[in-house]
């Protein structure tokens, strides 16, 4: 070959990229990156990012439970819970603290995999950057609390397989619930 | 004290490409690095210079140390699948697949078949990522500044795109699990994949017509950095390096391990060892990653995606507990031979983790490729071998 033919060829290829990315559609090898903030590219369902917890109906009804699995299975241990207390110093089935470091977090979604009560979810929130660095992403209660119409937005498959699934378990409980009372009934009945 | 060195120390040696110096010149030491944008990362060579040619070099690694196989010994078995992620953060996909494979022989845990192909096809996909960038980033060493880099970037986007649609995250993918994967593929990712596989082999031509037969790369390229075959297995290098230099050894072929025994595909060796046979073996293996990818798209099954038995241990990380004993795994990652070893003590954390990093041993040798070369060249050298820092300084 003909010294300096590897090199023309080479510009050959990068005129012809040249124009392609005038005329050609972003699929058939023209340009396809995207001016970020003022256009933006569909998120992806599966996409996670840092987790949020869900609540039904109200914040007050939370579904966590403040059982700390998920504090102790976090990898990098960015999960800080207290469970609350009621007047009389019982435990309650909720948490008083909830923080999650996210200058911590790693995005690796284990604590969503492993909450046994489909309270805690990654979101698809990325654009929370922030001058302060001390306590800004240092989020509290208030702050992760989302409810569960957000998480079907974002994330409306898994939504609709956890919604199924809760729906389901309520009915079992609900139906276990109502055959000790018929058999408690029963029982009753018996010794009459 | 240290006495100084002369150039005339070196007159006799080989390495001194004009043997005899009418003008005396002292050496120059330099530190390449530790930030420096040819290093790939926080990593410093510490040269010895007679002149332009380097007489000495010193690989100061550790800067990015992060502790991962103490932080392993402290956690459950699934925390550190997310951790290993971090290791080589080219191929995260690979490097989930080591550890698992290692976890699955320690506590003797079948892997169904639909998730053995989905594993063998993310870690190809992850091959052909690596090594575009990897080429890209050469070049960048080598004074193209950027074109193949975004060339190559362009299709790596498209790739990572579908590892976000499986995983949930573009790089840090944390996908596999012990006994199988996280997520189904769905039938439109797979489509996704088969359009991207169709079309790599015409990307690899047109970035092969822009590279390879440019006279520019291969004057800067050929005869530089020549690695001995016996001395790239004397210093148990591996991965496209080795293979650069004429040994044929690829642990996809030699462990036969997943299912890649199903596949029909060929290892590419080069004959000189040199930093343009690196680049080329590369190349071609990206066309047989192609070919595996084809094959395996074609054949991969229905069926679980996880072993019924490990399901309930995501959800419970914590009882998982391998019997005691002690386990090896290796695979072929994008770099060389990625190895996890574990011993269990039979509690849910591991007593010993150690990570056998490609990167880092295949670094070992970097100080006999680049004696006698000129500073600019032991840059090319350095790029060659496919570096990722998380990896070296684990």
């Amino acid at each position: 070959m003909l010294f300096g033919m590897g090199i023309l060829r080479g510009l050959g290829v990068t005129l012809k990229n040249f124009f392609a990315s005038y005329y050609k559609k972003p699929e058939e090898g023209g340009l396809f990156t995207v001016e970020y903030p003022e256009k933006r590219l569909p998120v992806k369902e599966r996409f996670r990012n840092f987790p949020f917890l869900v609540y039904d109906t109200t914040p007050e009804n939370m579904r966590c439970v403040a059982c700390d699995i998920c504090a102790k299975e976090c990898p990098p241990k960015c999960i800080y819970i207290v469970r609350d207390n009621d007047e009389a110093g019982r435990p309650l089935k909720k948490p008083a603290i909830f923080d999650i470091d996210f200058t911590v977090c790693m995005n690796c979604g284990i604590c969503e995999e492993v909450c046994p009560f489909d309270a805690i979810y990654m979101d698809h929130e990325f654009e929370i950057a922030d001058a302060n660095r001390l306590d800004a992403l240092l989020y509290n209660l208030p702050d992760l609390l989302k409810p569960n119409d957000y998480f079907q937005k974002i994330r409306p498959n898994d939504a609709a397989q956890v919604d199924a699934r809760r729906l389901e378990a309520e009915e079992k409980k609900k139906a276990a619930v109502a055959a000790v009372k018929t058999q408690a009934a029963a029982k009753d009945i018996k010794p009459e | 004290m240290e006495k100084t060195l002369q150039s005339g120390d070196f007159k006799e040696k080989s390495f001194v490409l004009r043997g005899e110096r009418d003008v005396d010149t002292q050496t120059l030491e330099i530190n390449v690095g530790p930030q420096h944008p040819s290093t790939h990362g926080a990593f410093r060579m510490n040269i010895l210079l007679d002149g332009e040619t380097v007489v000495r070099l010193k690989p100061v690694m550790g800067y990015l140390h992060r502790n991962h196989e103490q932080i392993a010994e402290n956690m459950s078995y699934a925390a550190t699948m997310p951790y290993t992620d971090r290791l080589d953060y080219f191929s995260s996909m690979s490097n989930n697949f080591g550890y698992a494979m290692c976890v699955e022989k320690l506590a003797s845990i079948e892997v169904p078949e639909r998730a053995e192909y989905i594993r063998v096809i993310m870690a190809e996909l992850t091959r052909l990522v690596n090594h575009v960038s990897l080429i890209g980033f050469l070049l960048n060493d080598l004074g193209a500044f950027f074109t193949p880099v975004v060339y190559a970037f362009r299709e790596r986007e498209k790739i990572l795109d579908i590892f976000e649609e499986v995983s949930g995250s573009r790089m840090m993918c944390n996908y596999l699990r012990f006994g199988g994967v996280k997520t189904d593929i769905g039938a439109n990712t797979l489509e996704g994949i088969k359009k991207i596989v169709r079309a790599f082999p015409a990307f690899l031509e047109e970035f092969e017509t822009l590279l390879t037969k440019n006279e520019i790369l291969c004057m800067r390229c050929q005869n530089i950095g020549i690695l001995r075959p016996e001395l790239a297995v004397n210093a148990s290098i591996t991965g496209p390096m080795l293979r650069a230099s004429g040994v044929n050894y690829d642990l996809r072929k030699v462990d036969k391990y997943s299912v890649y025994d199903r596949f029909s595909f060929k290892i590419p060796l080069g004959s000189r060892g040199d930093v343009y046979d690196r680049y080329f073996v590369r190349i071609l293996e990206m066309h047989e990653s192609v070919k595996i990818l084809e094959q395996a798209l074609k054949d991969i099954p229905q069926g679980d995606i996880i072993n019924r038995k490990m399901a309930p241990f995501v959800k419970a990380p914590r009882n998982f507990k391998p019997a005691v004993g002690e386990a090896y795994a290796r695979v072929e990652a994008p770099k060389g031979e990625l190895g996890y070893y574990i011993v269990s003590d039979g509690t849910a954390q591991p007593w010993r983790y150690h990570v056998r990093a490609p990167s880092l041993i295949n670094l070992t040798i970097l100080e006999d490729m680049c004696l006698g070369q000129k500073l600019a060249d032991a840059i090319v050298i350095l790029g060659s071998v496919d570096i990722v820092l998380g990896e070296v300084d684990h």
